[in-house]
């Protein structure tokens, strides 16, 4: 898509599950499908169906989920937008909405400060069955909310401070909605009260302070917790770095601390869905989106249990990310059984024990296997055999699903079974391999 | 007697265990048959009684032995092909011909040419127990399976059964 409309549509990446990948701090908001994009001034640009348009609190991205490829326009670049007109021939006709953007020598302007002229119009056409009323109300806040600008700020402050205060703000006779940052003074010059272990201390402490108030405001009301998300997966991040941090400081560390701060980690890293899809932003689109938002998700916990996830871990592990956006077990299935026809890296298998679980489609089975055969051709497998507990350790599984595979193992005539007095083992199959007449002499 | 070697995997705990899986099963099953059949001639066992303990059944070593329904399942394999024979129709006892019945008479008969023994008479009795058969694959034949090896002789027109007084007394002679 990038190269359907160069110099408008800014590049934008897309996860492995095709979904957009976010800026930090983005948050996105709202998806309607089915748009025809359209460039109504500017340069002449065949226009481009079916597209899947996310609006964020940043940028509006769309997306070609055939190409697997996306564009943006920053929410900076947008002059004004025109909404669908309610009248009659609206009514019968697809709701069509008009964004003018800044630019400047034909393309688009990251901001009003250094356009030129407005002469580039964006035609949205809605064709989907959903009406975009929700997607016009959000794209309205968004662009009120002015999110980007709290970026840029915080961006220009970092690069102020780390060049020690030198030349700041560029002047410029802005105009818009995006002038405001420049006339924001230098937040920090070299500060003697900040020099030194004694500024260093003042610094920590005031940070503590600060994470401390976001706390007490976060849990306040439920409201406010929402908003503060994003505060709360970064404190999350700072308290985890720390925790990592923190056992090479000290020595001489119990064991049961240590255990205790692994814990503690492992909760705080799958904090982290900071825009959960949900049925309010995405619509008829909720499960397709929620398929794709949990291929993203448990790419990381899968390579952590070996390839291979129990469907009830996967549902814990996605709530307890997505934090206050729960979503019941129907819809994760649902949004399991799309994987089969959207293009993502994970895929549903159901065991013939009726056990489902989430394996990446790199995961194969022969790895496994070969590693099963390693493991119970070790002199001692082979004395005793191997368990489904032995096997959970040594791939790093579940034991239900290392079960699972000792069992799919022996369907396959690798192992073979001892059923004695300490409970079932499973055995390098050395009988199937056997030569009846010469395994007497 | 000479002990009996046991084969390597008698010692693997699997081989004690009845595998679900098909092919595997299959498997164990042929090596099993096989085991019966090496480990009764050995020693001469003609009966196996499922009720009783089988030395060959359990393996003390692995503290492993066969269930019940294995022991039938691999004796019935050994029925199936010929080599062996349900004694009573719940499958309690088993008959195994190590050697077949026509072997067995085709050796009885050879036994009593090597010996001039041609139109001579023998007591069943001393066919299992006596002084002539003592040393060679004779000695020590199971009853019934004696008796329906003469009976093939029998029909060959190589033996003449007779029935003596007692049970203990029948004999044959022989017409080679």
């Amino acid at each position: 898509m990038d190269k359907i409309w160069p110099g408008i549509l800014k590049p934008a990446q897309l996860t492995g599950a095709g979904r957009p990948v976010l800026q930090p701090n983005e948050i996105e908001c709202q998806l309607v499908d089915a748009v025809e994009m359209q460039l109504e001034t500017g340069p002449t640009v065949p226009s481009f169906r079916n597209a899947l348009v996310i609006v964020s609190t940043h940028r509006i991205i769309c997306v070609d989920e055939n190409s697997r490829s996306a564009g943006a326009i920053a929410l900076g670049s947008v002059c004004r937008t025109f909404p669908p007109k309610k009248n009659l021939k609206s009514f019968f006709g697809s709701p069509k909405m008009r964004i003018q953007l800044w630019s400047k020598n034909g393309s688009v302007a990251a901001e009003a400060a250094s356009a030129t002229e407005s002469a580039i119009t964006v035609v949205m056409v809605f064709r989907g069955q959903t009406s975009p009323d929700s997607f016009i109300t959000k794209l309205g806040e968004v662009l009120e909310a002015k999110a980007w600008e709290v970026d840029l700020k915080n961006f220009r402050v970092e690069s102020e401070n780390s060049i020690d205060g030198g030349e700041t703000g560029t002047s410029t006779s802005g105009r818009g909605p995006a002038n405001n940052f420049a006339s924001v003074p230098p937040v920090r010059k070299l500060n003697p009260a900040m020099a030194g272990v004694a500024g260093i201390l003042r610094k920590e402490k005031e940070q503590l302070e600060e994470a401390d108030k976001n706390l007490q405001e976060a849990f306040s009301d439920l409201k406010a917790l929402m908003s503060k998300a994003k505060e709360m997966v970064n404190l999350a991040e700072r308290m985890r770095i720390k925790l990592l941090a923190a056992p090479s400081q000290q020595n001489s560390t119990a064991g049961d601390e240590e255990t205790g701060n692994q814990e503690i980690q492992d909760l705080l890293l799958s904090v982290g869905i900071v825009s959960p899809v949900t049925k309010e932003s995405a619509g008829a689109l909720y499960h397709q989106q929620l398929a794709r938002q949990l291929a993203d998700f448990v790419k990381i916990p899968l390579q952590k249990s070996g390839g291979m996830l129990a469907m009830v871990d996967a549902y814990c592990l996605f709530n307890r990310a997505r934090g206050t956006e729960l979503i019941s077990p129907e819809d994760l299935l649902q949004a399991c059984s799309i994987w089969a026809s959207v293009d993502v890296p994970v895929a549903m298998r159901r065991f013939e024990s009726g056990v489902v679980v989430i394996q990446s489609k790199s995961h194969n089975d022969e790895e496994v296997s070969m590693r099963l055969e390693i493991l119970v051709k070790q002199p001692e497998a082979m004395r005793q055999g191997i368990t489904a507990s032995d096997a959970a350790r040594a791939l790093g599984l579940a034991p239900a699903l290392a079960k699972e595979h000792l069992l799919a193992a022996e369907m396959r005539g690798q192992l073979c079974r001892d059923d004695g007095a300490d409970g079932l083992r499973f055995f390098l199959n050395i009988l199937i391999d056997l030569d009846v007449s010469k395994a007497f002499q | 007697m000479e002990q009996f070697k046991m084969p390597y995997f008698y010692n693997y705990p699997p081989y004690f265990t009845l595998q679900p899986v098909k092919d595997t099963r299959e498997k164990q099953i042929q090596l099993w048959k096989e085991l019966i059949l090496k480990y009764c001639k050995q020693y001469k066992v003609f009966v196996i009684n499922l009720d009783e303990e089988f030395p060959l059944f359990g393996n003390s070593a692995i503290e492993r032995k066969l269930s019940h329904e294995a022991r039938e399942l691999f004796l019935g394999a050994l029925v199936a092909e010929g080599k062996a024979e349900w004694l009573d129709k719940a499958h309690h006892k088993c008959l195994i011909l190590w050697r077949s019945i026509t072997d067995w008479a085709n050796l009885i008969l050879e036994f009593v040419k090597e010996n001039g023994l041609e139109d001579g008479v023998m007591t069943l009795e001393e066919i299992r127990t006596g002084d002539e058969t003592h040393g060679t694959d004779i000695a020590g034949i199971d009853r019934t399976v004696l008796v329906r090896a003469l009976k093939v002789l029998e029909q060959k027109g190589k033996a003449a059964m007779f029935k003596g007084t007692a049970t203990d007394d029948e004999g044959v002679k022989f017409s080679a």
